[in-house]
């Protein structure tokens, strides 16, 4: 039987505040355990929440950037459980009145084509805090430094349709989150966590399949890898004539598995209701027409802007503009070089690799954009040759002298003059009569051989174009 | 709409209540008049009322994004049963 993939993901992002979402303490990364947690965190009698407005506005920053319904009265509920790490016994979340309604991410396969894929709405909640199970004999240790931190949960419609499209989609969200400055959405440090509801379904079957929820995936090869596992697993209890129960479910990356979570859970009963402790947050069309005029220039605009500005290929804007910081480097590379197709060679392919290689941020690279452009502008002007600028580059990553020094100090700079050009020729000609003779009876290809002679012969250094012109013309 | 008293000891055991055999039976006819009252009100035709998220007619207050709490782990601590590490402890759960 041939089946369909139906899948939905929750996505969890941290909202980059200062302070909390409903109190005045700090959301510092890596304080000490309960440092940052006030008596309201603590849930003592008598405090109340006072909400934090830069949350709200980071909430509609992301809304209007994607294009949602923006909810003119927020509501905020209560969903009640017990966990010692939510000391007030629920948390307060947004159920029926979310900042955020329905808008729309589009997102681009490996073959090039698009799609768009519906965001059903994404609410303002406050995170819990920590439990470490280890250690206490036989207790566990609860940090309430995370409790009431302000988090964005963005879900969306039940339309995505493999692995795939499922890692694209959670990686377009994360380009937005960063470009719009409102969460590291760093996925192995948790500010970015995604829940994957999966089903299956016979093709052209219209009603959905029993789903599963895959909990608190932390990277985007995970969440790949998880999806394809559970989608293997459904199937086959399916074609086995079994069936799929509805649960949570676990990702085991050393086993490469999903696995049941709760099993004996009686199914969840959050009894939520209208968050007494708090007003309806109202906002108008100024404060969303304020808050869209302050947008950056979002991924998708940029990108179609450099494939027009630079003339580039749109998968080559693309891989330019997956984040707000590369795209700045590769601007100030392109306008320094004036040479806006090798700088996005040198960018994607050797800065990338290079970043990729030491698994840095941009942030770590020992090659400013300045000097990248500078050893582009000397391929240019002929100082130096492409292969030479390879070694350049290398030599840049331990040296921090500008590009002209290390071509100087290294005696790199390009062979030009023809008198000592000639000298290469003579030299490689007299020293292969075969080579010589073969290309005279009409072995064109020999060509290579010679022009590579000279150049290992200059160290690399002579100007390839002259070393094949002046060989054709002494081999005439 | 009545409640049977396996409906009242699967809500008591949500919201973490002890309801003794004895005062389940006075629990089950109280929460019974509570849902005949909201059956009440459910009957009465709403189309044309906007919902209510909160019986003041005021909006909430927004507050400025800074840090304004310090910390007060060491008198916080002071009220918990115990502590170690600067964390709290709490019987061992595990999900």
């Amino acid at each position: 039987m041939e089946w369909e993939t139906v899948i939905g993901l929750e996505v969890h992002v941290s909202l980059s505040t200062k302070s909390k979402l409903f109190s005045g303490s700090s959301t510092e990364f890596g304080a000490d355990p309960n440092t940052q947690a006030s008596i309201f965190d603590c849930a003592l009698p008598g405090t109340l929440p006072v909400f934090n407005e830069e949350a709200l506005r980071m909430a509609v920053r992301f809304g209007v950037a994607i294009g949602a319904e923006i909810g003119k009265q927020s509501v905020f509920d209560r969903k009640n459980y017990f966990y010692p790490d939510l000391p007030k016994g629920y948390q307060v979340t947004q159920l029926d009145f979310p900042t955020v309604g329905k808008g729309a991410l589009t997102v681009t396969l490996s073959d090039g084509s698009e799609k768009v894929i519906g965001v059903t709405r994404a609410h303002i909640e406050e995170n819990a805090g920590k439990s470490l199970h280890e250690e206490f004999h036989g207790m566990s240790g609860i940090d309430l430094n995370r409790a009431g931190e302000p988090l964005l949960e963005i879900v969306s419609e039940p339309e995505i349709a493999s692995a795939e499209e499922a890692v694209a989609y959670l990686k377009k969200l994360h380009t937005i989150i960063r470009y719009l400055d409102i969460s590291d959405a760093i996925m192995a440090q948790g500010s970015m966590r995604c829940d994957v509801n999966v089903s299956i379904r016979p093709v052209g079957e219209t009603e959905l399949g029993t789903r599963t929820e895959i909990k608190n995936i932390n990277s985007f090869r995970f969440v790949e890898k998880a999806i394809i596992s559970e989608v293997q697993r459904q199937q086959e209890i399916l074609e086995d004539g079994g069936r799929i129960i509805q649960e949570t479910r676990r990702y085991n990356a050393d086993k490469d598995e999903t696995t049941s979570m709760r099993s004996k859970e009686v199914a969840n009963d959050y009894r939520y209701f209208p968050e007494p402790d708090l007003l309806p947050v109202v906002i108008d069309d100024e404060y969303i027409a304020a808050v869209k005029a302050q947008l950056p220039e979002l991924p998708d605009a940029k990108r179609s802007r450099f494939a027009e500005e630079y003339a580039l290929s749109e998968y080559d804007a693309g891989v330019l503009v997956s984040s707000r910081e590369l795209a700045e480097y590769y601007e100030i590379v392109a306008s320094q070089s004036d040479d806006a197709k090798l700088a996005a060679n040198w960018v994607s392919q050797d800065l990338l690799g290079l970043l990729n290689k030491n698994n840095w941020e941009l942030a770590d690279s020992p090659i400013q954009a300045e000097r990248l452009a500078m050893l582009i502008t000397r391929i240019k002007d002929k100082t130096i040759s492409g292969k030479i600028a390879k070694t350049v580059f290398e030599t840049m990553l331990e040296d921090e002298s500008d590009v002209d020094t290390i071509i100087e100090n290294k005696g790199l700079k390009q062979v030009t003059d023809s008198g000592e050009i000639e000298k290469f020729v003579d030299e490689v000609i007299s020293n292969n009569p075969d080579q010589v003779q073969q290309y005279k009876d009409g072995k064109q290809q020999v060509i290579g051989f010679l022009v590579g002679q000279c150049m290992q012969l200059s160290k690399g250094k002579a100007n390839p174009a002259q070393v094949n012109e002046l060989l054709r013309e002494k081999m005439q | 709409m009545a409640l049977d008293k396996s409906e009242v000891e699967k809500i008591a055991h949500l919201a973490r209540l002890h309801v003794s055999d004895s005062e389940a039976e006075e629990v089950t006819t109280r929460i019974t008049d509570i849902l005949a009252l909201i059956d009440q009100m459910q009957s009465v035709d709403t189309e044309s009322v906007e919902p209510l998220a909160h019986p003041l007619d005021v909006v909430q207050r927004l507050r400025i994004d800074e840090v304004t709490e310090e910390n007060q782990r060491e008198s916080l601590q002071k009220l918990a049963p115990a502590s170690e590490d600067g964390l709290y402890l709490v019987p061992k759960v595990l999900e």
